[in-house]
């Protein structure tokens, strides 16, 4: 056969390879050799699929069948019956959970109907190790039709008519920052990546960048371009280390090609791109925090203006764009500024990729168009509240974003409809709580983590941010009193005011926005020191009711052996001992153990 | 791998590469043809390997990016192997008997590129898919 007639793509992201994706790969290469097959039919390791709930997971064309949760020893059952007989294995397919249906395509399956890919496009597509397969599906055109069809002027003109905003958190138009960079003077500029991801819970930018490393290459070599750059900076956490690598080896790819270094396309334009690995400190996803950090100087941010634009990277004119902000870039030049307009919204047009986790069936990435509502994303894409609990709120924007109750789950999702709620963008992480979430619980979790990545250079952060800490843990151990509240509220509000930067300015925005949907929790805790999601245990008792049958498995299982009763009797449990893990509560079958 | 040197450069490495991404590409088109070779013992070793191949090839020749080759098990008419289904979206499927590489040439130039069915060699009309 002249070509391959089957393709099986097995999930190289990091969600799958940590479950034995890269075994399934290699079992795949030897299973296929041994049936005499590897003329006929091709492995690829692609990126992420999105749906890492149900990883491993391998795609098969041309049929376009998709399986689900795939082991080392499915692959001969795969190869016999699907490659060999044309017939596919039905107990590896996705089970719609409504109607319990197995389904073969992944577009039938329901995690994908509400979704566009645009920034993730080529994610499970292409083999991201291969520069053919970026190239064969119009890679490296857009910068090849910059380069020598548009002046640097239309392409600026170009991306800000397409209403691209940043979409690492603040939302700034992408058009306008590289205007700025354009107009400054300088014989030296930088184009720079911001791949420090740092949101609890957010993973899009690794996915792009595991998954297809070129678009990030091509937007940059663009963008340099555009603004009369000739070196490119990719900011990334050392913690990613596929994505370091599959960049490395699409950078090599890349100049080996041509496509990144001198006279590009013979056009007379270089370009350069170099990686700068970070600690993984949170605060340097800002923006002059990164820059100082890549200078080797400590992670701190500075004051703004001037802004990177001006004076940047070794101080000289720069522009940082995120990693999905860049992917974004080649689909606008090569389908126009209209094309992109006509998706998402008025003022936030396209697509929006965002990482589902919490308490949500189908825990993944998912990329919708802008404009999209709140319920959609949390019920049709991800498959509803897991274990049928009631949905409580929604976390979106990290630790710089705030809670969103259920009464606000119509809302359209923008960048300006987040923040009329009290929360934002952020870089897309969505976390999902549900009824056994305590709200004053969750805002201290984010507190925590915003007081451990405080760089430490401006007070309100640095101090004000621990006594929000501490007034918060004093509140959920059941000390708190309702001077505490207004305490908590006007602190929060001066800490917004006075940091120095944006993880500063934001750090508060959990606890203001737990306060102004779930007041009525605050209230509890402090008046009449309940937690009512039970999530606070010191303000919990647990004590054994009459409905005891004395049948002994609540002594049995408690790891500190509070519990004591002999068989046929009612049960006690001793205060002094009892940790409040809560093993009795839900081990009892007879709901006999009352939480108070 | 040698320098590309203009935007035509790229353009036809494109082209050529192409051909390691199209059956993807296309398996994700909702509107494809499917062509079904009948790839179980019986239509194996009537030479159905040939057939796929040629009707690959003849894809590949014609550029069509809109047609999928797969194997599917036994159709059940041993005596008429190899077979193929050809899937068109919206009709009913059409099943030739003994698909060599003439008639597998003859259902890219006929039936997929010009809809003219290939009257002489169908089988039996099937019962539409739920």
């Amino acid at each position: 056969m002249s070509k391959f007639r089957m393709h099986i793509l097995v999930c190289g992201g990091t969600g799958c390879m940590s479950s034995s994706s890269g075994e399934i790969f290699d079992v795949f290469e030897k299973e296929l050799s041994a049936n005499s097959l590897s003329n006929e039919v091709q492995v690829i390791k692609t990126g992420c699929f999105g749906f890492c709930e149900q990883g491993p997971i391998v795609k098969i064309y041309p049929d376009n069948v998709f399986y689900v949760q795939v082991k080392p020893a499915d692959v001969s059952r795969i190869i016999s019956e699907h490659v060999i007989k044309g017939r596919t294995v039905p107990d590896i397919l996705y089970k719609n959970p409504e109607s319990k249906e197995t389904v073969a395509e992944h577009r039938e399956i329901p995690f994908y109907h509400s979704q566009l890919r645009i920034a993730l496009r080529n994610c499970g597509l292409i083999n991201p190790e291969e520069i053919d397969d970026y190239i064969s599906v119009s890679g490296y055109e857009a910068l090849g039709k910059c380069l020598t069809e548009i002046s640097r002027e239309d392409v600026i003109s170009a991306v800000k008519a397409s209403g691209l905003r940043g979409r690492g958190g603040a939302g700034v138009s992408t058009g306008f920052k590289w205007e700025m960079a354009y107009k400054s003077q300088g014989d030296k500029k930088y184009v720079i990546c911001n791949a420090d991801e740092g949101d609890p819970g957010a993973f899009m930018d690794r996915s792009i960048l595991e998954g297809d490393p070129h678009s990030v290459l091509e937007a940059m070599a663009i963008c340099g371009y555009a603004i009369g750059a000739d070196e490119g900076v990719i900011y990334i956490r050392a913690e990613y280390p596929l994505a370091v690598e599959r960049l490395r080896i699409a950078i090599r790819q890349a100049e080996e090609y041509g496509l990144l270094g001198d006279d590009i396309l013979g056009s007379g334009f270089s370009f350069h791109i170099s990686l700068s690995l970070g600690a993984g400190a949170f605060v340097c996803g800002e923006e002059t925090a990164l820059m100082n950090s890549v200078q080797g100087m400590r992670g701190e941010p500075r004051m703004k203006p001037p802004f990177p634009a001006q004076a940047g990277l070794w101080h000289k004119p720069s522009n940082v764009n995120n990693v999905e902000t860049w992917a974004n870039i080649p689909p606008i030049i090569l389908k126009g500024a209209d094309w992109f307009k006509s998706i998402g919204t008025e003022k936030s047009p396209g697509t929006k990729v965002f990482a589902l986790a919490g308490q949500i069936n189908n825990v993944g990435l998912v990329e919708v168009p802008m404009g999209i509502k709140l319920r959609d994303i949390i019920y049709k894409v991800g498959g509803g509240v897991r274990g049928g609990k009631r949905f409580k709120a929604v976390q979106t924007g990290g630790p710089s974003g705030g809670c969103i109750p259920a009464e606000l789950l119509d809302l359209a999702i923008d960048y300006d409809s987040l923040q009329s709620v009290g929360s934002m963008m952020g870089s897309g992480g969505m976390i999902v709580m549900d009824e056994t979430d305590c709200m004053v619980n969750i805002a201290k979790y984010y507190l925590e983590f915003t007081v451990e990545e405080s760089c430490g250079k401006c007070t309100p952060c640095r101090i004000g941010n621990r006594r929000l800490l501490e007034i918060l843990e004093k509140i959920t151990s059941g000390q708190g009193t309702e001077d505490d509240l207004t305490e908590l509220k006007d602190l929060s509000a001066a800490i917004q005011d006075s940091s120095l930067c944006a993880l500063g300015q934001t750090a508060p925005n959990p606890v203001v926005s737990t306060m102004k949907y779930f007041w009525d929790e605050y209230i509890a805790h402090v008046r009449d020191k309940k937690c009512t999601a039970g999530k606070c245990t010191s303000m919990l008792t647990y004590k054994v009711t009459d409905k005891c049958i004395g049948c002994t498995i609540c002594a049995k299982n408690c790891p500190v052996n509070a519990i004591s009763g002999s068989l046929k009797s009612l049960h006690s449990i001793d205060p002094a001992k009892c940790v409040k893990c809560g093993v009795c509560f839900n081990k009892c079958p007879k709901q006999a153990i009352e939480r108070v | 791998m040698s320098k590309i040197k203009s935007l035509d450069e790229l353009k036809k490495i494109r082209e050529q590469s192409k051909g390691g991404t199209d059956i993807r590409v296309t398996g994700e088109n909702p509107d494809r043809v499917v062509l079904a070779v009948g790839m179980a013992t019986c239509g194996i070793a009537a030479g159905a390997r040939v057939t796929m191949s040629t009707l690959l090839d003849e894809i590949d020749k014609a550029g069509l990016d809109n047609v999928s080759v797969v194997a599917t098990g036994c159709l059940g008419f041993c005596y008429a192997e190899p077979l193929v289904e050809v899937r068109t979206p919206g009709r009913e499927p059409i099943r030739y008997a003994n698909v060599d590489a003439a008639r597998a040439k003859e259902i890219i130039d006929k039936h997929v590129k010009q809809g003219i069915l290939l009257d002489n060699a169908i089988i039996g009309k099937e019962v539409p898919r739920q």
